[in-house]
């Protein structure tokens, strides 16, 4: 008989294995010889990752995934500064429903954002870019960083932004030489989580991108040829642990934002 | 003291007020702080003393009234132009910098020399003994390093007038006694004005050249320690400044010089004029008197002039002085007489029937 306790364990132990099991058949075939992805695998081998290495699309699809990614991290971390510090220094009206409204993205199917932007966009007559894709992005972008940058600025002492005036520094003065270094750790963990999630971004960067598709939309397209699977799992097994490392690295800087009730909000 | 009284004051006053929504936290507050002067606002929490240092730090702009500092307005002037520098409650030291960029904060700013700045920042510290700590970083600092880093972060700018927000509360005892003294051998030695704000009323006594007692967002008394523990204008600042006992008393008669007062517990006292801070015209009176005004003896009452029977009724001890709660026979009215200690002291016991007496020119009158 299992006991209460067991039991509990046993079910995380079960939901952890459905969920995470499936992403352990990437390296798995990854690193298998054969071209077909089914049991049994036969053998080690590099060569999918070779074929990576001549894909010009592929490297093409990358440049675009990392300036999109790079441009939204940048633009969403910007925003969520500004929002964040408009949130914990000033009484306004409406900064209630301003909040939420800014943070309704979180809760939003992508699909329907990816949709929706693309029918603003045609009525404006915009032709689709790389462009249009970060403007989705830093849209999605925006309530993480935002949230990230409320903990930061929650913990953050008012006095000593006063004592900085006090001592003859201007706004700005102040703003550069004690807001920002003390709340980079918050700063770098918004760039770096905004970051993946750019890079992992599929369904707004479907709708949103002209000719020049992201890696994810390359990598959709290239499961319509079977002979490109195994190359994919490749290239899939890298953006796994490259994410992996990266929101590793975000949650050290978050960390180190000094912590109070609010930084666990994330 | 300091005969400033010719002298323009550095600070003055004029009818500040300022309100948070529905709360007068400073209702029309005029005074004038004298250059070189430490100067105290003591009042309970709540009572708008912060509130006040904060307007003459321009951290908070008044609804009306003028500040002026050094003869000059200064209502439309931000807090990083103004010639005053505040240490914060708790500092405020910045977590990034070490000791040296933090005391060097101001004059990065003021675009003072790489070699001058040091200098001055070595100076600073060792004024205020923080000597070879330059590169400590602010997280390893204690208390009362953190009090003397924000101290040195002010004065390096050679204010006007220092502004000091509870620089002390945050330490233990000791410390704070410690740092009372340093705290004032410091303005000796750099004849800057300070302003403290304090709610501790021993703090203001020892530290202060004058001290503005405030309740309510009002000033009630402002004055030297020692007159505003003799001749405390009000009942309120009475109570607040030390400990006094208080006794109801009818006015006799009134001449030129003398009002004569029968109280219940006390019986006819004749106290002079000028024991009055305001003139009583008839009917009844509060008299006080501090506990250490208060005489106990065996002695029969008759024996003394001025002196009832009482019983002690509860000891408090207190290393180098006693206090005693003695009940009045007569009324069962309550008083406390302190007795410092010294080689001829008595002994009370709890229960002790003794005579408690007094001058009549110990007490102090309010209407």
């Amino acid at each position: 008989m299992l006991n209460n306790k067991n039991f509990l364990k046993l079910f995380v132990l079960i939901a952890l294995i459905f969920f995470y099991s499936p992403a352990l058949l990437l390296p798995i075939f990854a690193f298998n010889e054969s071209q077909i992805i089914s049991f049994p695998v036969e053998g080690f081998s590099l060569r999918w990752f070779e074929v990576l290495l001549s894909e010009k699309t592929l490297h093409g699809a990358l440049k675009n995934s990392l300036f999109v990614a790079l441009s939204s991290a940048a633009f969403g971390t910007f925003l969520g500064v500004l929002t964040a510090r408009a949130n914990s220094r000033y009484e306004f009206f409406g900064k209630k429903p301003t909040l939420s409204f800014i943070l309704i993205p979180l809760v939003i199917p992508e699909l329907i954002i990816g949709v929706a932007l693309l029918i603003v966009l045609m009525q404006l007559g915009l032709s689709l870019s790389l462009w249009t894709v970060i403007l989705g992005h830093t849209l999605l972008i925006m309530p993480f960083s935002t949230l990230v940058m409320m903990s930061a600025f929650n913990n953050f002492d008012q006095s000593v932004e006063e004592a900085s005036m006090d001592l003859g520094e201007t706004a700005f003065g102040t703003f550069r030489r004690i807001i920002i270094p003390m709340v980079s750790p918050g700063l770098i963990a918004s760039f770096i989580i905004g970051f993946t999630i750019s890079l992992d971004e599929f369904m707004i960067a479907f709708f949103l991108t002209g000719t020049e598709p992201t890696l994810p939309v390359y990598i959709w397209a290239q499961f319509r040829f079977p002979v490109k699977l195994p190359s994919v799992m490749a290239l899939g097994t890298i953006m796994l642990i490259f994410s992996l490392v990266l929101l590793t690295l975000s949650e050290y800087f978050r960390r180190k934002i000094p912590k109070t009730e609010s930084s666990r909000i994330v | 003291m300091n005969n400033n009284t010719q002298q323009l004051p550095i600070v003055q006053l004029k009818n500040v007020e300022k309100s948070f929504g529905a709360v007068k936290a400073v209702d029309s507050v005029s005074l004038n702080i004298g250059q070189g002067d430490f100067f105290s606002l003591l009042g309970p929490s709540g009572c708008g003393k912060t509130t006040l240092l904060r307007l003459i730090a321009g951290f908070e702009k008044p609804e009306a009234g003028q500040i002026i500092i050094d003869s000059k307005e200064m209502i439309d002037v931000e807090p990083n132009h103004r010639p005053t520098n505040m240490v914060f409650q708790n500092y405020a030291i910045f977590p990034h910098l070490n000791v040296e960029e933090n005391v060097g904060y101001g004059l990065t700013k003021q675009g003072v020399g790489k070699h001058k700045k040091l200098e001055m920042v070595n100076d600073i510290l060792g004024l205020v003994g923080l000597t070879g700590l330059n590169a400590r970083s602010a997280s390893a600092l204690s208390g009362g390093q953190r009090q003397r880093v924000a101290l040195a972060r002010a004065l390096i700018l050679k204010p006007k007038v220092l502004l000091l927000d509870e620089p002390l509360s945050a330490l233990d005892k000791k410390l704070r006694e410690q740092m009372q003294i340093e705290l004032r051998e410091l303005q000796k030695a750099v004849g800057i004005t300070f302003i403290l704000v304090t709610h501790d009323q021993e703090e203001a006594l020892t530290m202060s050249d004058k001290i503005a007692v405030m309740f309510d967002g009002g000033v009630s008394q402002i004055a030297s320690p020692k007159e505003l523990y003799d001749h405390p204008t009000s009942k309120q600042v009475a109570s607040f400044i030390g400990n006094m006992n208080f006794f109801k008393a009818d006015i006799v008669s009134i001449d030129k010089k003398n009002i004569e007062l029968n109280s219940v517990t006390l019986g006819q006292v004749v106290l002079s004029k000028v024991q009055f801070p305001i003139e009583p015209k008839s009917g009844s009176v509060e008299i006080g008197i501090r506990p250490e005004m208060l005489a106990m003896s065996k002695k029969s009452t008759n024996s003394i002039k001025n002196s009832c029977e009482a019983r002690i009724d509860e000891i408090s001890f207190f290393g180098d002085s006693t206090w005693y709660k003695v009940k009045f026979l007569l009324t069962d009215e309550i008083s406390i007489v302190s007795e410092m200690h010294s080689q001829e002291r008595v002994e009370w016991k709890l229960g002790d029937k003794v005579t408690v007496s007094w001058r009549p020119a110990s007490f102090v009158g309010f209407i």
